[in-house]
């Protein structure tokens, strides 16, 4: 019996050493795996000029009514990103219905197991991967980036849809149910009422994180602010890339900020 | 029994008014987003069988494709665990100064939470084009994308879980003289270690999964070869490339999942 | 009392839950009509699961359960919904759909009465709706009307939903632990409620309780159960305090042999 106390002590006093070497193996692998390009000799050059053109951003390019104009485009990533999230809400209820564990059921089951698999299969697939396939049916432009983020948010909002499914309170279904209502009256009474502020919730939540992707998405051609952004980029355009820095950024935080209230008083 | 007994109902939940508002500003942002999205659904399901075909060829993975798949795919993860560290490091300091309750000074904290808000509201793959122009192509450019990135998430993480710490070891270090350093390493740290050692996998799985498409833009790892597949039509390929990124996020979730349980 | 007036009639029931727990045991139990009946035990001794039995929330796997003289075990579809119409219940935790109000609410419990799209669509009928209002002016609510339920305090929250059980026009009012979340004052209200449906409605009341203090008060018959059996039924006339003494203590010894079901 000492022994065995003796065991876990030394046990529990010296494993904090594997532990170490094993991450300090993890970060030599790492170190000796990457090939630091080193900088390049213009990177402070660069560096300045961006700088600079944060600073000096190309105020014309806001707005010039040709539609291709910051304004317009930011709107668009904007249209982009709320109509791809209102898709996906409605494609994620029936993912979630089948990924939902019931109540007293056991941790495997081959219906919610299956869909959270699914699921995680979808969240996996890279959205850029997703824009490029879409591309190549509808042609370049927004709608390929609203297919995109319509099929990509499945994978989150699907999961959390199903996680809030699993954990409501089926007082009011049971309510219903014995005062004679059918399967469906419950649904309807009781469900949908106790459900829906938090599908919302979750919902606005996935359009913010759309309103970031919609608008890099335009880098593969699926429209929106990432496009011009990209070539100002590529032909070191800095003033015009400060601009379009400038407008992500302050279309990113309003959106954070409107959805953040609504998103607080919901629940 | 006569009406007068009834209350009042407001005249704005009598006619609906917000349910019906509410409606209607959805439907317009919904037909606004509409047109200017120039959504199309007659083209997308006409031009449906293009996008079977290219799964159809997506569903014959090329399999001798894996062994080249290995090596960037493994790059990929050592990018991801060197620009997590750089950002945790450089966030620590940041989250400390911006926590309330050890920064009672709220014009520095004003100044350092606003920077970190405009770090996180840009996506990781405009950093990456941003440092694939300043660095030049290559891992480099993902790594320093990946720090940046997670320097703006787990600042915000870490010091929400300071100010979430127990004040009563604090104060009792102050009443014995301690100065500001010495009460973060004695009182601070002992209580957020496992919440930041866990915020660190799970920002770490994150940067995983961002990582894949960096490459995309030049910033190397496995995201060049999706690149290059795509580009060159090669939906073989791609699809070998997709199905090494699955396993690779499905094992590093698995086993940072695991590890932050015990961490719990 | 004659047998004529029994209303709901347990013969030898059992019920073993699919894991092995064994939930309820031979209960040979017979209701009268009006009768005001508290059913008192340890958590875990079966009470939840008796008045379940009763709108068949819960199955039987033995015996049989007859109301009004019919047996209600193979009920299924419209039989069944029709006699959960005719039967009430409030909960423990109130059950009600929180973000409505507390109209919506009161309605809801009509669903029985209704097809199924014209209860989504809230067509419910000018009557019904005056019938909601006098539901809740019984339990004292009716100034809360428009409220959205979450708005309203524990005790409030239970006569709201004894005003939705009301709705069924019930015969059997079946409270599971109607006071357990709640503090005395409001516990009071309640159980005054419920008493009301009980005398001025001729409602019959199955009620559990924790309290046998209170279950002395309001009830007109106590049975008790302890590990699924029956152990003790007596008009209240009959009953002592000191009787409760074997339904909560871990002895399986009976006082008194007061089973006479």
């Amino acid at each position: 019996m000492t022994e065995n106390v003796k065991k876990q002590n030394f046990w529990a006093r010296y494993s904090w050493i594997m532990w170490a070497v094993i991450v300090l193996a993890f970060y030599v692998w790492s170190i000796n795996g990457l090939q630091f390009s080193g900088l390049q000799e213009s990177a402070a050059e660069v560096s300045k000029s961006i700088m600079h053109g944060l600073f000096h951003p190309e105020w014309s390019y806001f707005y010039d009514g040709s539609g291709e104009d910051l304004f317009s485009l930011i709107f668009q990533t904007l249209a982009i990103a709320f109509l791809g999230t209102f898709v996906s809400a409605i494609l994620s209820i029936p993912f979630a219905f089948w990924a939902a564990r019931a109540p007293r059921e056991n941790k495997f089951h081959l219906r919610s197991t299956s869909g959270k698999f699914i699921l995680v299969f979808i969240r996996t697939f890279p959205e850029l991967v997703l824009a490029i396939m879409f591309i190549k049916a509808v042609g370049p432009g927004s709608f390929a980036g609203v297919l995109a983020v319509s099929i990509h948010s499945i994978g989150m909002l699907g999961k959390l849809f199903s996680e809030a499914l699993e954990n409501m309170d089926r007082g009011s279904e049971e309510a219903i149910q014995s005062a004679g209502g059918s399967k469906a009256d419950m649904w309807v009474l009781a469900t949908m009422p106790t459900i829906m502020p938090e599908f919302l919730s979750y919902t606005l939540y996935r359009f913010e994180i759309a309103v970031r992707s919609a608008s890099i998405l335009g880098m593969v051609g699926a429209g929106g602010i990432g496009t011009p952004l990209l070539f100002a980029i590529q032909t070191r355009n800095w003033s015009r890339v400060g601009i379009i820095l400038l407008g992500i950024i302050v279309m990113v935080t309003a959106i954070d900020f409107i959805s953040g209230t609504i998103r607080k008083k919901l629940v | 029994m006569d009406k007068q007994q009834l209350p009042q109902r407001p005249f704005a939940q009598k006619y609906h008014v917000k349910g019906i508002g509410g409606a209607l500003v959805f439907l317009a942002l919904l037909w606004g987003s509409s047109v200017m999205t120039g959504v199309n659904w007659g083209e997308f399901f006409t031009n449906l069988d293009q996008f079977f075909d290219l799964l159809s060829r997506m569903a014959h993975p090329a399999w001798e494709y894996t062994n080249i798949v290995i090596q960037p795919i493994l790059e990929t993860i050592q990018m991801a665990l060197i620009g997590t560290t750089i950002g945790t490091v450089i966030a620590i300091p940041f989250s400390i100064l911006a926590a309330r309750n050890l920064i009672k000074n709220s014009v520095v904290r004003g100044v350092i939470r606003f920077i970190l808000n405009l770090v996180r509201t840009l996506p990781d793959l405009l950093l990456a084009a941003l440092f694939v122009a300043v660095v030049g192509i290559g891992a480099t450019a993902g790594v320093w994308t990946l720090a940046v990135f997670s320097f703006g998430m787990i600042s915000k993480l870490f010091y929400e879980t300071i100010e979430t710490i127990d004040e009563r070891p604090l104060e009792a270090l102050r009443a014995a003289g301690a100065n500001n350093t010495q009460v973060v390493i004695f009182a601070v740290v002992p209580q957020v270690l496992n919440s930041f050692v866990s915020y660190f996998l799970y920002t770490f799985e994150i940067n995983v999964r961002a990582s894949t498409v960096l490459g995309y833009l030049g910033a190397g790892g496995i995201g060049v070869y999706l690149q290059r597949s795509l580009s060159s039509f090669r939906y073989d390929q791609t699809a070998v490339i997709v199905l090494a990124i699955l396993v690779v996020v499905i094992v590093i979730d698995a086993v940072s999942n695991n590890l932050r349980e015990r961490l719990q | 009392m004659s047998d004529e007036s029994v209303l709901i009639e347990f013969d030898n029931v059992q019920k073993v839950y699919p894991n092995g727990t064994v939930g309820l045991k031979d209960i040979n139990l017979k209701i009268h009509e009006g009768e005001f009946v508290a059913v008192v035990g340890l958590s875990g001794a079966g009470k939840s699961t008796l008045l379940r039995t009763i709108n068949r929330m819960h199955d039987i796997t033995g015996g049989d359960l007859k109301i009004d003289g019919a047996s209600i075990t193979g009920y299924k579809g419209k039989e069944l919904r029709n006699l959960r119409r005719s039967v009430g219940m409030i909960f423990q935790d109130f059950n009600l759909v929180n973000r409505s109000s507390v109209r919506r609410n009161v309605l809801s419990g009509r669903v029985g009465y209704y097809s199924t799209w014209k209860s989504s669509l809230g067509l419910f009928s000018a009557e019904d709706k005056q019938r909601a209002v006098d539901a809740l002016k019984r339990v004292n609510m009716l100034e809360k009307l428009y409220t959205r339920v979450d708005e309203l305090s524990g005790g409030q929250q239970q006569r709201v939903a004894i005003a939705r059980a009301l709705m069924q026009e019930p015969k059997i009012m079946l409270a599971d632990e109607p006071i357990a979340s709640l503090d005395p004052l409001t516990t009071t209200a309640v159980m005054d409620d419920l008493l009301g449906l009980n005398q001025e409605l001729g409602i019959t009341v199955l009620a559990n309780l924790h309290s046998v203090s209170l279950a002395m008060k309001y009830a007109d018959r106590i049975i008790g159960l302890r590990g699924g059996q029956l152990v003790y039924d007596k008009p209240i006339a009959e009953v002592s305090a000191d009787d409760f003494d074997g339904i909560y203590s871990e002895q399986a010894e009976i006082k008194g042999g007061a089973v006479n079901g």
